[in-house]
């Protein structure tokens, strides 16, 4: 008879560990699997969040080790929430935010849709498009620095040559009105690929045969676009939405690179006033309560966004 | 050369009679700059002597602060001993991260009336004016000003400017004469290339546009608070001398920088000086040295003038830091050592022919200090009109708070210098009650 992987295993076991073993119930044993994970979880995750809500109501400076910590009550919230700064901030983060996300699901499923079509070296172009995104978002931030720089970046000599303007006469990290775009174009380049990928998983997930029933229906290409390709690639799309949403709430590193915040304010994303406020100002109490704003904020957008995609799927 | 031998090798007999001490793996924390390799260089010697090793960490200027203080913070012991920046003197002192060294100071002979009072007062003491020190001063610096001689000797050159402002082309004695140079050079083609007047300082993220602005306020009147009555702020930071100086800041910086010179600091200035960019550069004495051992820059091309006077007087900003020995350290006797190693006056004089610029006033009263070097003139002349920014506990706070105003002002044309000014003795104001002295 040919012994199961199971039964070899129970054989294998030394008695006294097999002993205290079979004296557990199928739950205990479900519970000494999990708790090692579990423990992980609170420890690394539940614990500095409720650590995190609780300093947020003091005035904690973990600069100040000898300071006596006082109970403030909603004190930084009430600050934070009424500083015309942060809103200023949050202004600056919904530009990015919206501006980069339409721009790349616009550019990312057109880039798909073209792939898709398998024209000859497709595949090379495929990885030439994706190679942005395999850089780091410092690296990307630096150079753009370069290329934006007046006198000697590709960007500005590129404008000067479809417009005629003199590309020392404009300075995309030094303007005001221009800053926020050089971010967007900045971010557009790196991630477009990444929403071109899940266009494209999108794409190729649409079984031939619809389309071929459609064009016994006599279905234009327009409508087939409309009607087939587009619902049939929105839950790939709203994925990749949400990716991009979370990731650009959070961006730091690239534009703390490309422009430092500045020039002002401008482009001072809510992450890098955060870590400001937290690790420069070292006011950790106001910090944290930044922190749970930020986090609700995340949170209830991103649950009210996933039930929106369950809906889409289930259609 | 002979004479800095016999130096190192009295210097070696000093630490050699010194009684054995189990040899240690010493860690030395620094920004990552010219003047850190210097000092890699000149510990060798100690090293040599003592038997200890010496490690180093150094983390650029721009994540420095953030890097070290968060390292003090949370009392880490990867640093034994910790050339910190002069503002961290008081929160240092104050939350014990830096080792009073009052006693070892007395014990061992090192007097702080031997090196610059102006370093001493900005590196080594907290509170400000009493004697008590966490620190030594290791590097003095200051902003000072570095212009193309080269160009400014151009016979073509002097002649125009001479006629447009009825004086000589050469280095500035104030801040509009400055302006008036930045401007004449805006825009000029020299040798083929399209140059600009001045490289200053425009940094948002860490301390930049601070340092820089500030050698424009003080001189037009700006004082920190009321010399009668500390923390005392309206009317002193805003005061309309104020105003006038961060209005012409952000005149130069509107009408006589690179373009695109939005978010500039010490990297990006020393590179449009040696790229030949523009005629003028802002930067921290510590350049000077690279400056002259540049292949397009030195060697003569260069000259060095102290920060001009203003209306309202004549100051530059202090720059430099002591060294300190961290609290948290298990090896503080033999950081210690290393201390009274640094202050010896033999090393000292080696450290400034190193690079490094030593406080110490055996070196820099030396009759051929002046002449030792084409920048060492301007840099005593510099050390001599210092002032600091706030060195208080709640420093960083109080220097991010001028960095956003500042730099809303200056580089975004946001309000008025009035508003701006307005807001920032708000913030301070709120800042101080936090800290309980208002």
């Amino acid at each position: 008879m040919v012994k199961s992987t199971i039964t070899r295993a129970a054989h294998a076991t030394p008695e006294p560990v097999a002993a205290r073993v079979r004296g557990l119930s199928d739950r205990a044993i479900a519970w000494i699997f999990v708790a090692p994970t579990l423990f992980l979880l609170l420890a690394v995750n539940i614990f500095p969040l409720i650590w995190t809500i609780r300093l947020s109501f003091t005035n904690y400076r973990v600069n100040r080790p000898n300071r006596d910590i006082e109970w403030i009550g909603l004190r930084n919230y009430e600050r934070i929430l009424t500083d015309a700064d942060v809103w200023q901030t949050m202004q600056a983060t919904a530009h990015f935010l919206i501006w980069t996300i339409v721009l790349q699901v616009l550019i990312g499923f057109a880039l798909a849709w073209l792939i898709n079509s398998k024209f000859r070296s497709s595949n090379f172009w495929t990885t030439v498009i994706v190679l942005p995104m395999m850089l780091s978002p410092a690296v990307v931030g630096n150079f753009w620095t370069f290329l934006y720089q007046p006198q000697i970046g590709l960007f500005n000599h590129a404008v000067a040559f479809f417009t005629g303007v003199d590309p020392a006469s404009f300075s995309m990290i030094g303007d005001v009105h221009l800053a926020p775009w050089a971010i967007v174009i900045a971010d557009t380049w790196m991630w477009t690929p990444f929403v071109m990928l899940i266009c494209l998983a999108g794409l190729r997930s649409i079984p031939a045969s619809i389309y071929e029933a459609a064009e016994c229906d006599r279905a234009s290409k327009w409508r087939q676009f409309w009607t087939i390709t587009v619902p049939m690639v929105l839950p790939f799309l709203m994925l990749a939405v949400l990716f991009r949403g979370i990731e650009n709430f959070k961006m730091f590193d690239l534009v703390v690179q490309l422009t430092g915040g500045g020039p002002g304010n401008t482009t001072t994303l809510t992450s890098i006033d955060l870590k400001r406020e937290a690790f420069e100002r070292w006011r950790t109490g106001y910090a944290s309560a930044y922190a749970v704003i930020l986090f609700v904020t995340v949170f209830g957008l991103a649950s009210i966004y996933v039930k929106a995609l369950n809906k889409v799927k289930e259609r | 050369m002979k004479s800095t031998l016999a130096l190192t090798a009295a210097a070696a007999l000093t630490v050699g009679t010194a009684p054995a001490a189990q040899a240690e793996d010493l860690t030395l924390c620094w920004a990552a700059w010219d003047p850190a390799n210097a000092l890699v260089e000149l510990s060798k010697d100690f090293e040599a002597q003592s038997g200890h090793d010496m490690g180093f960490e150094f983390v650029p200027w721009p994540n420095f602060a953030d890097r070290m203080l968060n390292e003090l913070n949370s009392g880490g012991q990867l640093c034994d001993l910790m050339i910190g920046d002069s503002q961290w003197i008081g929160g240092a002192a104050e939350s014990g991260h830096y080792v009073k060294l009052n006693d070892f100071f007395a014990q061992e002979g090192i007097d702080m009336a031997d090196f610059i009072p102006a370093t001493v007062t900005g590196y080594s003491e907290w509170p400000k004016g009493t004697p008590n020190y966490w620190a030594l001063p290791a590097f003095g610096d200051v902003v000072g000003w570095t212009y193309r001689k080269d160009w400014f000797e151009r016979p073509e050159l002097q002649a125009e400017f001479q006629e447009k402002h009825g004086r000589a082309l050469d280095a500035p004695n104030t801040l509009e004469e400055l302006k008036d140079i930045a401007e004449f050079f805006q825009g000029r083609e020299i040798d083929g290339t399209t140059v600009y007047g001045a490289a200053i300082y425009t940094e948002r993220g860490s301390e930049g546009i601070t340092m820089g602005v500030t050698n424009a306020l003080y001189n037009y009147g700006f004082e920190y608070d009321n010399p009668d009555n500390p923390y005392d702020l309206d009317g002193y930071i805003n005061s309309a001398g104020a105003v006038a100086g961060l209005e012409f800041y952000k005149a130069l910086y509107d009408c006589c920088t690179p373009p695109g010179s939005s978010n500039w600091y010490m990297g990006e200035n020393i590179d449009a000086y040696k790229s030949g960019q523009v005629a003028l550069q802002m930067n921290f004495a510590f350049i000077w040295p690279g400056v002259e051992a540049d292949p397009n820059v030195g060697g003569g091309k260069s000259g060095y003038f102290p920060n001009p006077a203003g209306p309202g007087g004549h100051f530059a900003q202090l720059g430099g830091q002591g060294i300190s020995v961290v609290a948290y350290s298990e090896k503080q006797d033999a950081a210690l050592e290393y201390i009274k190693w640094f202050a010896q006056p033999e090393v000292q004089q080696k450290w400034w022919e190193s690079g490094g610029y030593s406080a110490l006033n055996a070196v820099v009263e030396d009759p051929g200090f002046a002449s030792s070097q084409p920048y060492a003139q301007t840099f005593l002349d510099s050390m001599a009109i210092v002032k600091d920014f706030w060195a208080e506990p709640a420093y960083a706070d109080l220097l991010l708070s001028m960095q956003d105003h500042v730099h809303n002002y200056v580089i975004a044309g946001s309000g008025t210098a009035q508003e701006a000014l307005d807001a920032l003795v708000e913030d301070w104001t709120i800042i101080f009650e936090d800290e309980g002295k208002l």
